[in-house]
């Protein structure tokens, strides 16, 4: 009954248990043996919640068996980074600093999915505080990537990425500040979406860079992102920042594909280091798209060179302020022998920080320092003025741009960590979206050397629905995101 | 470009409240180093009467003043480490 369940898509799913032609409660134990045969190669997660999800499946069954509707997402397992607070379970943020922190909240986000009938099966693994590209800056354990296991699965919701790959979940929830939805979304083989900045509540999520944040859903349809985005996004009070426009039913606007839409590809920006196969997956992809009634055009923007620079700037600067909140004193650990204030605080940092997240704060303290803020952090910020013009005026001659969502697939453990600028370079394509705010969406559109390759597509400020749509139609020509890997 | 030593890794720490090894130190001077001289590329760029960026959610980001139930003080007080008589509990501060 409950083989080949976990080889559904969240949308499957949710029709089934619509029906009732399988439980809530068939669907989450099978995941879950599907977990207990393969994180122990791929350790995705960081904590698992089988009995939480057991209760509220069978809460759901017989909700639905009396006669309850069944919501959007009835039934569908998931996966919630570990920066996400769920109620009832630890939040670690992949840090030592918060071992033994227990949120007294709820991000509004999981919430709003779970009143959907979703049901959280575990915490999944991520870079200390979303700080790195590659999932090896966790405190806890280095997750693998599914296609090659001597690989990285990209960062930092490379858990969330790698159990949808790896088929122990449909569906997961990551944050996005620099690519870290789109990133390991591309090298692990699946899809995810990074919202508008301001389209879905930041509340419940523990703040990296407050004006990059974003979450957002990774999944392998594009119709289950379309699905979870209208859950997820809107206003939401606790969040001042989250926007009140409304939010489409995404899913009811995928059938008009990618006819007539104009795709504007910045060629001389994409030159910069792409590997070759990369290249020729993502020329393949564009014919696809063509062919599904899309345009290419070329486009030009030009500012983009430096966006990495500014991106490094402002996400450290911010991330000094925002980590500044755990000192030993409200949250987490502590250094406990230390004999005053100012020793616990430099103490609890010390021992509860990893290299990665020092070498941040220190940045971005001396971005903001008197003296540099208005050559550094002031700087950035209008360099990301100019980045946002440059995507304003490319968006007068197409409705999205693509690029390959990295410049190459998925690099081998410790090849990057020793030099961190190198580690940076590999989210050039996918920084400049959170930049200027905008949404962006990663599609696998085939394989490089038997590894992920995978298409990045922006769109206008809350303009998600295009990128949607043109998801839809490539999926509807290609078969990229049926391919699974072999575990 | 302003040279960072480890005098300036010193100073930054400092307000940081980051207490460093010397090993620490050291490594992040020369890696901040190299970090800041390549970020250095945009000061060839000519940002002359070009704003911040400020990013729009179509929002004004106020809303109604009315008073809501926050977090108790104990649920708030919960995940401290150290706590007494809805008090953080820390080392002496004054001598």
């Amino acid at each position: 009954m409950t083989s080949g369940l976990t080889g559904l898509t969240a949308s499957a799913i949710r029709e089934r248990v619509a029906r009732r032609d399988v439980s809530a409660e068939e669907v989450v134990r099978a995941h879950l043996e599907r977990i207990a045969t393969v994180e122990p190669a791929v350790d995705a997660f960081l904590a698992l919640a089988a009995e939480r999800a057991l209760e509220r499946a069978r809460r759901l069954d017989r909700d639905l068996a009396g006669g309850a509707a069944a919501p959007a997402l009835a039934g569908v397992p998931i996966a919630v980074k570990d920066i996400l607070h769920v109620s009832g379970l630890a939040t670690t943020c992949g840090s030592r600093i918060l071992a033994g922190y227990h949120p007294a909240f709820e991000a509004t986000v999981v919430t709003r999915l779970e009143a959907a009938g979703a049901i959280v099966l575990g915490k999944a693994n991520m870079d200390e505080f979303a700080m790195g590209s590659s999932t090896e800056h966790s405190a806890f354990k280095a997750t693998r990537n599914p296609w090659d296991r001597e690989r990285v699965p990209g960062g930092s919701s490379g858990g969330s990425a790698a159990a949808v790959a790896a088929r122990m979940v449909p569906l997961a929830l990551g944050t996005d500040t620099g690519g870290s939805i789109r990133q390991p979304a591309a090298l692990c083989g699946v899809c995810g979406l990074k919202p508008t900045w301001g389209r879905a509540s930041r509340y419940g999520i523990v703040a990296f860079a407050s004006s990059l944040d974003q979450v957002g859903p990774l999944a392998r349809s594009v119709l289950d992102l379309a699905i979870a985005s209208s859950v997820l996004c809107g206003h939401d009070p606790a969040d001042a920042t989250s926007s009140s426009r409304p939010v489409p039913d995404f899913a009811s606007l995928l059938s008009r594909g990618a006819s007539g839409l104009r795709l504007g590809v910045p060629r001389r920006f994409i030159a910069y280091g792409v590997e070759t196969e990369t290249l020729a997956r993502f020329d393949e992809a564009l014919g696809a798209l063509q062919a599904a009634g899309a345009s290419v055009v070329d486009v030009e923007l030009k500012h983009l060179p430096h966006a990495i620079a500014a991106y490094y700037l402002v996400a450290t600067a911010e991330a000094s302020s925002n980590l500044a909140r755990f000192d030993g004193v409200r949250y987490g650990a502590r250094a406990e022998a230390a004999p005053d204030l100012r020793r616990l605080y430099g103490e609890t940092r010390d021992l509860g920080f990893g290299a990665e997240v020092k070498r941040r704060i220190l940045l971005g303290t001396f971005a903001l320092s008197s003296g540099y803020y208005d050559a550094y952090y002031l700087r950035a910020q209008k360099v990301r003025t100019l980045i946002r013009r440059d995507f304003e005026q490319a968006f007068e001659s197409c409705d999205a741009i693509a690029t390959p969502t990295t410049p190459a697939p998925a690099f081998g453990f410790g090849e990057k960590t020793e030099d961190p600028l190198q580690m940076y370079l590999a989210d050039i394509f996918t920084v400049p979206a959170n930049l200027a705010g905008l949404p962006g969406l990663s599609l696998p559109c085939g394989l490089a050397s038997g590894l992920p390759v995978g298409l990045q597509l922006v769109g206008r400020p809350f303009e998600e629905e295009t990128l949607l749509r043109l998801g839809a139609g490539f999926q509807l020509a290609t078969a990229h995101h049926e391919l699974a890997p072999r575990l | 470009m302003p040279r960072i030593g480890e005098d300036t890794v010193d100073s930054v720490a400092r307000l940081a409240r980051l207490s460093l090894s010397p090993g620490e130190r050291t490594r992040f001077a020369r890696e901040l180093e190299a970090i800041v001289a390549w970020a250095d590329s945009l000061q060839a760029l000519d940002t002359a009467g070009v704003p911040p960026l400020r990013l729009e959610t179509g929002d004004d980001g106020l809303r109604d003043d009315t008073a809501h139930a926050g977090l108790g003080r104990e649920q708030a007080m919960g995940p401290a480490p150290d706590h007494a008589e809805g008090l953080f509990r820390v080392p002496r501060i004054l001598p």
